[in-house]
């Protein structure tokens, strides 16, 4: 499916299927061709070869472009893809595993795992029953378009179905890679501090929903959640917000009714 | 360390850049960096060198651009600069702001033989 890199057809992830489907570490196609054609050399006699060239090309001009072309799989399949992003420890998982056990019944979910190292996140969603996809970054401190859009490839996605991808525990870095998502959720908990929003503008700025997750410590912490929020909407005006504990469950309802809403909107068909 | 990624970008589009317009070595690339994009010039800098080594850009002189913050204020009705997104209006203390400018991370031109 990667008309861009030109991968897609004969390419091997057969290294990892040998042992199982729940990796994807590797990195088939390093750009770095290692043997560039030296241009012609069509410059006039005399004249230095050095010459100047206009790019004006966004830096992540590549990364948007498999961006793209996942947002364009996903709609024309009706598929609700969240990019979710946070803190390490910030409950993603224990999120996940929650809001998938209350809608695995009536909506086809699929995860895709985003984590340095270890499939441990994957195990604990495939123990809910959902297939999970594991993407180790190694050294990298994000997902990125292209890695995710492979991903799509061993998941064999269903129509009108629930995509969660839930990125490396990093609130800096995940916030300039466009997945190609519906929606940047971010999920803070109460436990981190409640001028999260402000320390890491650029995050709260990418995501159109903030959850503020582990309520049910409030009690025993100092948390303002309204200044928290009023911080949020600072740095972005159109912010959501959504209070929950995962943990309990209060607050799950609303979350679980967003979902929905926004999985029917992925089926309408826009002119 | 998202620079690293970032000059792992960077030396893609020069790849691509490369045959279209023929060029076979990269020596200067000009950024023009937002001081609202998230960007460390230093780290950039750092992962520039090890990224480029041994490509098209092997030794390339790397020249930032700062561009300055600026937000549209709704209440004085005009564009004012600012440090960081979450920044009041300098003039009348009114926030939201709206970005209008300083958040991009742009490669602007090349010099190229």
């Amino acid at each position: 499916m990667c008309g861009i890199c030109g991968c897609g057809e004969g390419h091997t992830h057969s290294h990892e299927e040998d042992h199982s489907h729940d990796s994807l570490d590797h990195d088939h196609h390093n750009p770095i061709d290692g043997h560039q054609h030296a241009a012609q050399h069509t410059h006039a006699q005399g004249l230095s070869p050095a010459r100047m060239v206009q790019i004006e090309q966004d830096i992540l001009a590549k990364n948007n472009a498999y961006a793209d072309e996942n947002r364009r799989y996903l709609s024309q399949r009706g598929i609700l893809a969240l990019n979710l992003v946070s803190s390490p420890g910030s409950g993603k998982t224990s999120l996940l595993t929650e809001t998938i056990k209350r809608l695995k019944e009536e909506l086809s979910i699929a995860v895709i795992e985003g984590d340095q190292q270890t499939t441990r996140d994957a195990e604990r969603i495939r123990a809910t029953g959902v297939p999970a996809l594991q993407i180790n970054t190694g050294k990298g401190c994000h997902l990125d378009a292209h890695r995710v859009g492979h991903a799509f490839e061993h998941l064999a996605l269903s129509d009108h179905s629930l995509l969660f991808i839930e990125n490396v525990g990093n609130l800096v870095c995940p916030s300039a890679f466009d997945l190609g998502e519906a929606h940047k959720v971010v999920i803070l908990s109460v436990t981190e501090g409640e001028d999260k929003p402000i320390k890491y503008p650029d995050m709260f700025h990418a995501a159109d929903l903030m959850i503020l997750n582990k309520t049910d410590l409030l009690p025993y912490l100092d948390f303002n959640s309204a200044e928290c929020i009023a911080y949020a909407k600072r740095v972005n005006p159109k912010i959501k917000v959504l209070s929950l504990s995962a943990k309990t469950g209060e607050g799950m309802d609303n979350w679980l009714k967003w979902l929905k809403a926004e999985l029917e909107l992925q089926r309408i068909d826009y002119a | 360390m998202h620079e690293m990624s970032l000059c792992e970008n960077i030396l893609q589009t020069l790849q691509q850049q490369a045959n279209a317009q023929q060029y076979s070595k990269v020596k200067t690339i000009w950024l023009e960096i937002g001081e609202l994009a998230g960007v460390e010039a230093d780290a950039l800098r750092f992962s520039f060198d090890s990224v480029m080594q041994d490509s098209i850009a092997d030794q390339a002189r790397l020249e930032i651009i700062d561009i300055a913050g600026q937000a549209y204020c709704s209440h004085c009705a005009k564009n004012v600069p600012i440090q960081q997104r979450y920044d009041a209006c300098p003039e009348c203390g009114h926030f939201p702001l709206q970005i209008v400018a300083g958040d991009q991370m742009r490669i602007k031109q090349l010099e190229v033989e």
